[in-house]
């Protein structure tokens, strides 16, 4: 491969401070969204460990590996660090990081310095939920539940949640980062709908995370004021209410499960656009289809407590709000699909991943459906149907949308090209795998296996010894862009600027971009993925 | 760009920060940032608020007895203090936006000496429930013959939380202010530069009418209960 030599001698973000320092007090976006990178990516092999053994465990029937009490512990700590410390932050904090203000032909987020601060805060955070995993771990399940958290766990409950009291301010600020830049500092012409429908999306999920996250901060610490004083707040032992807990605890942890989702819809949209080489079909539904799931993600919490002693009519309009949700969330599906119909599709790894999110996403979305009919939840209550359908969601759709988009945009990040054959690979191994995990677990729940359970009957244990292999299979497929995306940032051939051919403004510029991402402020007067606007530019990049 | 603003040389560096165009912008970021903030303290309460209202519909007459040991008289001093902070803070902003720095310091010293004697007062009060065993958890005594204690001290329990967290609000904003203040003296603020006075304006507005809230729930339902 004879590449360019000269591309990276021209000074970048990355060559234009040297030192460690110059990274861990940088308040250079792009710099940040590779601190977030190399957090999150450790958080996320830590949190998949605590899933693998869970997976072993489950193999054989007994409870053989471990004892129920370090399962518990297993998949409380995996729920804990895979949501608020991997899933969470992955797709904003990393690629809308980097990506958002470059797209929006800004020089930075509006505040670079709160920036760099909610990253301290996050591995603050993070460091006192892993002191509190070494110390013993706990065992409520990642819902923290009462009275069971604020009485009757041995845990430390109290540190878990102050650790995930203190991340919530660092989605806090990363949201409020967002909002503010969206509405300021959009570059001359790009108007509200020349928005690529990146920005749409990630200020949905903004908006989510500034209303919802203090929620949750309030409530946890009211489990910590329980639990310190022992005064009943929550626990109905000291005059307390436990529902009061759930209400609260969902209706930050519902609308949290759209801070995930969003944001892979919104990569999802930029990738569907540039391999069909075509505008996004309907561009203003599914703008406002990422308001609609914001705003009505915030009325269906309910529907976590069907079970829980509920009146009967709030069940009943819970169920149809949660119906009502899955409106805009099929829009953009049918619209993807639609922006494919007569575009020139091309399958490079990011589509793979793009496509693979449409699959598993519909399906995940459709057994939501199943779970928000009042009678049939009951039955599948607690039970591994709803495991698989929230993972079909937050893994078959959220993880692959993020390592779509890290594919996609690695080459603008790194200034290096991933070599493709193995990225082919990796997308249909996990794509493979990720079926063979979770499809048995649907079947495993109908047939009534209860969730949060180490032991379980025999006649279980073929769909579970599928599960488990498929377990290993989807391992694999995430420890393979680890090596080769960091082998590539070193060896891989140089990148252009364009190597997609896509329309955003952040390939308007040298890969990786110069440290101010623009030599000149881009001036927009063509509509979002407009390709026959920019045939020229295009035609040259 | 239609018009400039005059800039005196050697400002230009504190009047935006580089990814900023124009000042103008940055002095909009600035203020949307603080709004979207108070959003989310406005949740943050919010969640409070929610409890309150669960706990007082289901113990009315315990609320009503709780607040009966509210001291009333200190509780309004408080609340005319605080309405009079934010009234020399608000002018305060508008001495930044004048440029008026020496007023601008002194504006800002007598909302620090209001904010600090609120505290002052709110602390003895605390003191005084803590004297009478009406602090929560293991301290806490229920009075002989009290119908429905569990109430009376869920309603001590939530004084403690939403007050103590109004309470936390004003030491940060005294912080901030006293921040301001040596900005203040160092010549930081022009009528160019002025914004954080102003969102410190707004998020001092807010802390002000968070405790016109606190004051009606926890300081008024027992006004009318005999002793």
């Amino acid at each position: 491969m004879i590449a360019a030599p000269e591309v990276r001698t021209e000074p970048n973000y990355l060559n234009a401070k040297e030192g460690v320092l110059s990274w861990l007090l940088t308040t250079d976006h792009k710099r940040i969204g590779l601190l977030y990178i190399a957090s999150i990516t450790a958080f996320f092999f830590i949190g998949g460990f605590f899933a693998l053994m869970m997976r072993l465990e489950l193999l054989t029937p007994p409870s053989d590996l471990v004892s129920p009490e370090t399962y518990n512990k297993l998949f409380t700590m995996h729920g804990i660090i895979m949501v608020w410390f991997f899933l969470i932050p992955s797709i904003p904090a990393t690629l809308g990081n980097f990506i958002l203000p470059m797209m929006i032909g800004a020089k930075d987020l509006a505040f670079p310095k709160l920036n760099l601060a909610s990253w301290y805060i996050f591995n603050l955070g993070a460091a006192v939920t892993l002191y509190a995993i070494i110390r013993g771990g706990v065992d409520t399940g990642w819902t923290f539940y009462t009275p069971l958290s604020t009485t009757y766990s041995t845990g430390y409950v109290v540190g878990a949640a102050l650790g995930i009291f203190i991340a919530g301010f660092s989605s806090i600020l990363t949201g409020l980062n967002f909002i503010a830049t969206v509405h300021t500092m959009r570059c001359p012409g790009l108007t509200w709908f020349r928005l690529p429908l990146f920005i749409w999306s990630m200020y949905a999920t903004s908006l989510v995370l500034v209303i919802a996250t203090p929620i949750l901060a309030i409530t946890l610490t009211m489990v910590g004021v329980e639990r310190i004083f022992q005064v009943g707040i929550f626990d109905p032992a000291l005059g307390g209410d436990p529902l009061l807990f759930q209400h609260m605890f969902w209706f930050y942890s519902h609308p949290a499960v759209y801070v995930m989702v969003l944001p892979a819809m919104a990569v999802e949209s930029e990738l569907v656009a540039a391999f069909s080489r075509k505008p996004i079909f309907g561009y203003n539904a599914v703008a406002f289809s990422s308001l609609g799931i914001a705003i009505v993600g915030f009325l269906v919490w309910g529907h976590h407590m069907f079970v829980a002693g509920q009146s009967v009519y709030s069940a009943l309009v819970f169920s149809i709000l949660s119906y009502l949700v899955a409106v805009p969330s099929a829009i953009k599906v049918f619209n993807w699909t639609a922006t494919l119909y007569k575009g020139s599709v091309s399958w490079d790894t990011p589509m793979l991943y793009a496509i693979g999110f449409i699959g598993l996403f519909t399906i995940g979305g459709m057994t939501g459906l199943f779970l928000a009919a009042l009678g049939l939840d009951v039955h599948v209550t607690d039970t591994y149907f709803v495991v698989a359908h929230f993972h079909y969601i937050m893994v078959g759709g959220a993880v692959m949308a993020y390592l779509g988009g890290i594919h996609y945009w690695w080459p603008k990040i790194s200034g290096r090209l991933y070599p493709e054959f193995l990225a082919k690979l990796s997308a249909l191994t996990v794509f493979l795998g990720f079926n063979l995990t979770f499809f048995p677990q649907f079947i495993l729940g109908y047939l009534g296996m209860p969730r949060r359970y180490a032991a379980y009957p025999p006649e279980f244990q073929m769909l579970h010894v599928l599960s488990t292999a498929g377990a290993s299979i989807l391992g694999a497929g995430y420890v393979l862009p680890l090596i080769y995306l960091t082998w590539s940032w070193r060896y891989g051939p140089k990148a252009p600027p364009n190597p997609w051919r896509a329309t955003g403004l952040e390939w308007q510029t040298p890969s990786p971009p110069p440290v101010e991402n623009f030599e000149e402020t881009p001036v927009v007067n063509y509509e979002a993925y407009d390709y026959e606007a920019m045939k020229e530019k295009l035609a040259l990049g | 760009m239609a018009e400039t603003i005059q800039i005196l040389p050697g400002r230009e560096a504190l009047a935006h920060r580089h990814h900023f165009a124009t000042p103008e912008q940055q002095r909009e970021t600035v203020m949307a940032g603080m709004w979207i903030f108070l959003a989310t303290e406005i949740m943050m309460f919010g969640g409070l608020f929610m409890a309150y209202a669960v706990y007082r519909l289901g113990h009315p007459r315990a609320f009503e007895l709780g607040s009966a040991d509210m001291n009333v008289v200190l509780g309004s001093i408080n609340t005319a203090l605080l309405i009079t902070s934010s009234f020399t803070m608000a002018l305060a902003a508008h001495a930044a936006q004048e440029g008026r720095l020496r007023g601008l310091a002194w504006l800002l010293i007598a909302t620090i000496v209001i904010g600090a004697v609120f505290l002052g007062i709110k602390f003895s009060e605390y003191y005084a429930h803590f004297r009478e065993h009406r602090a929560p958890g293991v301290w806490y005594e229920s009075k002989p013959n009290e119908p429905d204690p569990g109430g009376v001290e869920m309603f001590f329990v939530l004084y403690y939380i939403m007050t103590g967290l109004h309470a936390i609000h004003m030491l940060i904003g005294i912080g901030i202010m006293a921040v301001l203040w040596l900005m203040t003296l160092a010549g930081r603020f022009s009528r160019v530069y002025h914004s954080p006075v102003v969102v410190s304006t707004l998020y001092w507005g807010f802390v002000d009418i968070v405790w016109m809230f606190l004051f009606a729930l926890f300081y008024l339902p027992g006004l009318h209960q005999g002793r």
